[in-house]
């Protein structure tokens, strides 16, 4: 398969606490295509975030552990050193933050902070580095670049703090773009806006993009394909329409199950019963789901889940999925 | 901005005369005036009373303040009658030792300090930084006094490296030479200095390991990361500086600090300052000097502030005054 | 008549300035609003940051000050209340918060959380207090049992089903939800969005529900109101509004919500496309000058529910 861009195998990562590491992600493995918008989508705690910052190995080192593969140009990312990690970082694969305040330096004017990754991936002179900062702006929508340029960053608003964090994300034409819940701290009209933005310029790089989200409507938006996760693992992958019309993980149904959608009227939303276990709490053996599925028969999940292929390239955690009876229940 | 700063200086008017009033009040309650305790007991009680009304100590209590403020205002903040010389006098000679002291002691505090917090943020949790944290555990338990003595104890008595008290040899003075006379004036500062700058250095060091540990978790620093900015480019450009910018804001808190931190220092050193006067002062009851001390380290501590806020617009550009 | 019953109402917020900090400006906050909530109904305020809504909650509940306009429960002007008809007023008008950890004091058990608001307006002993804490509990899917614990054992859904149980210890005829759903998980938000529809059958309730979201406020609300620039831009019917949306922001806001259809990508693409050229083409059509939002009209003569904000 020539068409892999980065193949992650086997990752788990974990956190220590008190002394003790806990498997934030726990044996997570999926490629990604060239040019494509592969997206993984969980609720808080299912360790989608801890997954995103692995691959180039952003976590602090001192209390986080990564094993498993990150393959990537022929190496195991996980293997590099950090001055060899700060070689991909930025130039080959970069990453766009939640909170585009938090993301920028409030010091730093944007113009520079954009021109910081061509400063250690590139040989470009001054004049050109800020030619390409300032063609950057103006490619992420920015009415008046060389304003922008000599911005900081709290004058700017929401939606545009968010263009500038993707043009130094867009630095230096990225092969992989990891977006890490990139809209969820804007207003929808915004929201809209930054996914056209970012749909656009992912077909004029032809460069792929990871998103992270907890939203199944951006995902319906902006993805290929998609990653379901919960509790640390991947419950189902399959390509976006498979998934949205062909649901098969009770997590996934339920999940979509529960959205109050503008398209359809419901009286009672599907809730899922009990709540998301916490990293220390976190069930490790058998299906992580099945604490929240009593209607489904015990003897239906595995001992030992493992994935299957339902139809080609869709693939479930555990036997579960079988049981297609759903309750539709409000309530814990 | 500048209309900030006038407005901050009016605020300050009304500010000074309720101070001013308090102190007035407190001396008024302190039992005796400036002439008792001064009076010859042979001298019959008219000419007392004839000098109590000339002095105008007889005048009603609003009278007497209105006659100080409005003297205090021009400069005159009225007559000691311990040293029989004007106060402005006095306070002005002892001023100026005040503010060399206050500069050196606030040049070696940052001297200390900058490195020393920088260092502990950045090793945080290493024995550098748990070393570091002892020492300002120490520094914040020991009161001035107690360390000060010490201080003597150790540098001037047991090794004699530095003089014990005083701001310049008398010897020197009379040979007249400005170099040496200079060198003299900042050996004997040295002692002081230090034990101000050892005492003055703990909220800078927490205030700055707390800054960098803050900034190296933030958000705009993993986002310099995966730029694949090297760790200490990182260091440099987005985490010290940016935690830099309080600590320099901070700089006249600590001007503050360590002007009144001067009065016992100079009480324990000996040193011929504002804080040694104070105390004097208050021990002979020279309630004219003392009202003066007040009213002159409140205008200081309320200029600090001001000057506080002005360096953090210079600095920070997130924060613009209207 | 109404439960309640909003009449242009006004919040400016002074900007201060000059020398003296004289107030030379004002931000207006919310700028001349009516609307009506009727006895069991949820009405819904929708809005994107800055648009007023929350300011809108917080008038309602004497939160902060008016700068005109007049507010009438249950036909009286509680803009005028003063002593005990105001403490009337506090008892019957309640509110949910968005922030699930900062709203519960966190050095207080559930128990005394939810028989606060009873204890400052009823005298209850012990054991009756204790019962009705319990009810209120089951009320919202809790067993008795959590009375004693402590808020930080909680998870974000439980903690806002604790909120909601507080506000309705009262007995309350309106809640005020400031986007109570918006801090939680997908899964999480439907629980607590089935046990508010719950408790509004179970005691007749009325709910203004503020929040940003277009999903949740069509799944809870029958009567909607936008808030765009501190005013409204368009208040209708649930159908009103998402089958026959009339004003240009609030095609745009039902235009910007990603589908969960996959198929409708491009399409939506399209029509999001579509309306902001229209938006940019024809906003003279829809703001005075300046940028200012008409006031509402009837649109349309046989239809009394649908008001827009057109010339």
């Amino acid at each position: 398969m020539d068409d892999i861009l980065l193949s992650i195998n086997n990752l788990r990562t974990s956190f220590r606490i008190d002394g003790q590491y806990y498997a934030a992600v726990d044996g997570v493995s999926i490629d990604i295509m060239h040019n494509e918008v592969f997206a993984i989508v969980g609720e808080s705690g299912c360790g989608k975030s801890a997954l995103s910052l692995s691959i180039t190995k952003l976590h602090n080192m001192n209390y986080t552990r990564i094993e498993g593969e990150v393959n990537f140009n022929g190496q195991n990312l996980l293997d590099l050193n950090e001055s060899k990690l700060n070689k991909v970082r930025g130039k080959d694969i970069s990453v766009i933050f939640q909170d585009p305040l938090t993301a920028l330096n409030p010091v730093i004017r944007v113009g520079p902070q954009i021109e910081e990754s061509l400063t250690y991936h590139t040989n470009m002179n001054k004049k050109e580095k800020r030619d390409r900062a300032i063609k950057l702006l103006s490619e992420v929508g920015m009415v008046n670049p060389e304003l922008t340029y000599a911005s900081f960053p709290h004058e700017l608003s929401g939606g545009m703090r968010q263009r500038a964090t993707i043009a130094v994300s867009l630095a230096c034409s990225p092969k992989l773009i990891i977006a890490d819940e990139p809209t969820t701290a804007l207003d929808v009209t915004i929201q809209a806006q930054i996914l056209d933005l970012l749909r656009k310029l992912q077909k004029e790089t032809q460069s792929s993009i990871i998103l992270i989200t907890h939203d199944l409507g951006v995902v319906a938006e902006m993805a290929d394909r998609v990653a379901v996760m919960y509790a640390g693992q991947i419950v189902e992958l399959a390509s976006a329409n498979d998934l949205f019309k062909n649901p098969q993980h009770p997590y996934t149904r339920s999940l979509l199950a529960s959205i109050p959608n503008v398209g359809e009227d419901l009286h009672r939303l599907n809730a899922i019963k009990g709540i998301v276990p916490t990293l220390m709490y976190m069930p490790r053996e058998g299906c992580r789901f099945s604490h929240r599925t009593p209607w489904i028969d015990g003897s239906m999940h595995e001992e030992n889940p493992d994935y299957h292929e339902v139809r080609p390239n869709h693939f479930v955690f555990c036997t579960c999925y079988k049981d297609f009876y759903f309750e539709n229940e409000g309530g814990a | 901005m500048w209309k900030t700063v006038l407005r901050r200086i009016l605020i300050l008017i009304p500010q000074l005369i309720v101070i001013s009033f308090g102190v007035f009040l407190l001396s008024h309650l302190m039992p005796g005036d400036a002439l008792s305790g001064r009076i010859d007991p042979s001298l019959d009680a008219a000419a007392i009373e004839a000098q109590r009304e000339r002095l105008g100590l007889n005048n009603p209590w609003y009278v007497r303040y209105i006659d100080w403020f409005g003297g205090m205002l021009t400069g005159d903040f009225g007559q000691s009658f311990i040293h029989r010389r004007p106060v402005t006098e006095i306070i002005g000679e002892r001023a100026v030792n005040t503010f060399w002291l206050a500069i050196v002691t606030l040049i070696l505090t940052y001297l200390i300090a900058i490195p020393l917090g920088v260092l502990a943020g950045r090793y945080k949790g290493a024995v550098l930084d748990k070393s570091i944290l002892i020492y300002t555990f120490i520094a914040l338990s020991l009161p001035t006094l107690v360390l000060s003595i010490l201080m003597i104890l150790l540098f001037a008595f047991n090794l004699g490296w530095f003089p014990s008290g005083g701001s310049v040899s008398a010897l020197i003075i009379s040979e007249g030479n400005t170099l040496v006379i200079l060198m003299n004036r900042i050996y004997h500062m040295i002692l002081p200095a230090v034990t101000g700058a050892l005492l003055g250095t703990i909220g800078i060091i927490f205030m700055l390991r707390a800054n960098i540990i803050d900034r190296t978790y933030s958000e705009y620093v993993l986002m310099a990361r995966s730029k694949g900015v090297p760790s200490k480019v990182i260091f440099n450009k987005h985490i010290l500086r940016n935690s830099l910018i309080p600590a320099a804001s901070g700089f006249s808190l600590v001007l503050v600090f360590q002007l009144t931190g001067a009065l016992f220092i100079e009480m324990m050193f000996q040193y011929p300052g504002m804080g040694q006067l104070f105390f004097s002062s208050i021990l002979m009851r020279d309630s004219a000097v003392i009202n003066a001390l007040i009213i002159i380290f409140s205008v200081i501590a309320a200029g600090g502030m001001l000057l506080s806020d002005i360096i953090l617009t210079i600095v920070d550009p997130r924060i613009r005054i209207k | 008549m109404a439960l309640l019953e909003v009449k242009d109402l006004k919040v400016y917020f002074p900007i201060r300035g000059g020398i003296m900090g004289r107030i030379v400006g004002h931000v207006k906050a919310v700028d001349g609003i009516s609307f009506s909530v009727n006895e069991g109904q949820t009405v819904g305020l929708v809005g994107e940051s800055g648009s007023g809504k929350s300011t809108t909650g917080k008038a309602i509940l004497g939160l902060v000050p008016l700068a005109g306009g007049s507010i009438y429960f249950n036909g009286e002007d509680i803009t005028r209340y003063i002593g005990k008809n105001r403490s009337a007023y506090r008892k019957s008008v309640q509110m949910i918060f968005q922030d699930v950890h900062s709203s519960l004091n966190a050095k207080k058990r559930v128990l005394d959380i939810i028989a606060e608001p009873i204890r400052n307006f009823e005298k209850l002993t012990k054991e009756e207090e204790r019962k009705r804490v319990d009810e209120l509990l089951s009320i919202v899917g809790m067993s008795p049992e959590n009375a004693l614990k402590y808020p930080h054992e909680f998870s974000g859904g439980q903690r806002q089903r604790i909120g909601v149980a507080r506000a309705i210890a009262l007995k309350p005829k309106l809640i005020v939800a400031d986007e109570p759903v918006s801090a939680l998980d997908l899964s999480i938000q439907a629980q607590v969005l089935n046990y508010m529809k719950d408790v509004q059958e179970e005691l007749g309730l009325s709910y203004l529900f503020i929040s940003h979201d277009l999903g949740v406020v069509k799944h809870m609300c029958e009567t909607l109101i936008i808030m765009h620039s501190s005013r409204f831009v368009e208040v209708g019917s649930r159908e009103d509004i998402y089958q026959n949306p009339c004003h240009i922001y609030t095609r745009r806001l039902i235009a910007s919500i990603p589908s969960t259809n996959p198929d409708l990508k491009e399409a939506n693409e399209a029509h999001r496309n579509a309306i902001n050229e229209e938006y940019k083409n024809q906003y003279n059509k829809y703001y005075a000058e300046g940028g200012s939002v008409y006031d509402l009209r009837l649109l349309n003569e046989n239809n009394n529910t649908h008001f827009v904000a057109m010339p």
